[in-house]
């Protein structure tokens, strides 16, 4: 995409106009269970884009207690361990445009285009979405989401939590 | 020949080494060993042959040194000596690794004194001072050893290698660590790789299983092993040598020990 069309992209986007697709867009759903237990704290969740070295390609969400005081709501995001040891810790919390609040429970919808933050630019290959969640007082959860990029036509894939994390689902549209 | 040459050395150096003589386990337990923030940590220090149960002596911590990434030493706090356990706590300001050692070395003597037997304790400067010229039947033998463990806030930093004694070399970081995963060290003597040594690598918890199910490995001849941890947990790696390498010229032997203390997250 030449840089007049990114403008033009991010100038209708900003318009809040219909568009018909003009990079690849990548979605996710990300389901946050209701849990029935005595003490409840919203998870930290992390979710990424994993290349086949397990190197992460780009970091969509980090959605922790980021409004703590002094920063110590940063103590915890080493419990997202994989997310941490893939490439979180490579990074100065918070980070504009990735950093989030914690999830409330129910889904969480978020969007990515090919050529903006948070995604940029992708290179063509094979991927894993990577999703975990981690909750103080109770457990973690990790889940992979196999994909190709740029996709060929729009697809869906899903994946299903047992514990720490519900029904995720990855949109992609060429 | 090329090829037998290293393999040659090897077998060599492996003539030379001892297995581990029985002692009892001395250990460094932190309570964190990976931190996305700068915080207080706290370490138990024993010595105990279950791994990691308080239950024989104290760790004596006289010679406790803990490296800040930057390499300055941190004075660790709140350090007091139990029954069964000592204990510190350390500030962790800086991102990267720490290094929480406690480093013995010294000169270990027996002799007669007018036929009376005596036992002596010290560093190798002390001992031409102190040993009484006319001691008989001078029995010396020397020490050194390297008793560790890591923590990192943040990202993993590299850890400049001592040079001294027997030490662990990451090629994987030791806080970089998980179940299922090979990790690869490297050991050196006196910076130099230590080939043909035996490795052992215990997993924590000993009380609540009936075999020890050590994993053991010899190096190669860059110094170098690989370890799968097959679960997640507290691992205690330790090795031993006994070499001629001695500072003082009546110690007959060297006895170098290492071992260091790992903790491996879950996948």
């Amino acid at each position: 995409m030449t840089f007049a069309k990114k403008r033009l992209l991010s100038l209708l986007l900003g318009c809040g106009l219909a568009l018909p697709t003009l990079a690849a867009d990548l979605a996710v759903e990300v389901e946050i269970p209701r849990l029935n237990v005595a003490e409840y704290h919203r998870p930290y969740v992390a979710v990424w884009v994993e290349r086949a070295d397990n190197s992460i390609a780009a970091h969509l969400a980090v959605l922790y207690d980021a409004k703590m005081k002094n920063g110590e709501g940063t103590k915890w995001l080493k419990d997202l361990r994989q997310w941490w040891r893939r490439g979180g810790r490579d990074l100065a919390m918070p980070v504009d445009g990735i950093t989030g609040a914690t999830p409330t429970v129910g889904k969480q919808k978020l969007r990515f285009a090919q050529g903006k933050a948070p995604l940029g630019d992708l290179p063509p290959g094979d991927y894993k979405l990577g999703i975990e969640a981690a909750r103080e007082v109770g457990g973690r959860e990790l889940l992979y989401i196999p994909f190709q990029w740029p996709p060929k036509q729009a697809q869906q894939a899903t994946a299903q939590g047992q514990s720490e994390l519900g029904h995720i689902t990855l949109d992609l549209k060429p | 020949m090329k090829l037998l040459r290293p393999l040659t050395i090897a077998a060599l150096l492996a003539a030379a080494l001892v297995p581990a003589a029985q002692a009892h386990n001395a250990w460094l337990l932190p309570s964190s060993t990976v931190l996305s923030k700068a915080q207080w940590i706290t370490v138990d220090a024993a010595v105990a042959n279950d791994l990691f149960f308080f239950n024989h002596n104290a760790l004596n911590l006289d010679n406790l040194s803990v490296t800040a990434p930057d390499g300055s030493k941190v004075a660790p706090e709140n350090l007091a000596k139990g029954k069964l356990r000592s204990v510190f706590d350390l500030n962790l300001t800086q991102a990267g690794t720490y290094r929480v050692a406690v480093v013995n070395a010294g000169i270990m003597a027996s002799f007669k004194l007018k036929g009376e037997p005596k036992r002596w304790r010290g560093s190798a400067e002390a001992f031409a001072r102190e040993i009484p010229a006319e001691a008989e039947e001078l029995n010396v033998n020397e020490m050194a050893g390297r008793n560790e463990t890591f923590v990192t806030v943040g990202k993993p930093s590299a850890l400049a290698p001592i040079g001294k004694g027997l030490e662990l070399v990451p090629v994987t970081h030791p806080n970089d660590l998980v179940n299922g995963e090979a990790a690869t060290f490297q050991m050196l003597l006196d910076g130099k790789p230590a080939a043909g040594l035996e490795v052992t690598v215990t997993k924590g918890a000993t009380r609540y299983r009936n075999q020890l199910g050590e994993m053991k490995q010899k190096t190669g001849a860059d110094g170098k092993f690989s370890v799968t941890f097959p679960e997640a947990g507290m691992y205690w790696l330790d090795a031993e040598l006994k070499d001629s390498k001695t500072s003082v010229k009546a110690a007959k032997e060297r006895r170098v020990t290492y071992a260091a203390t790992l903790e491996v997250l879950p996948q």
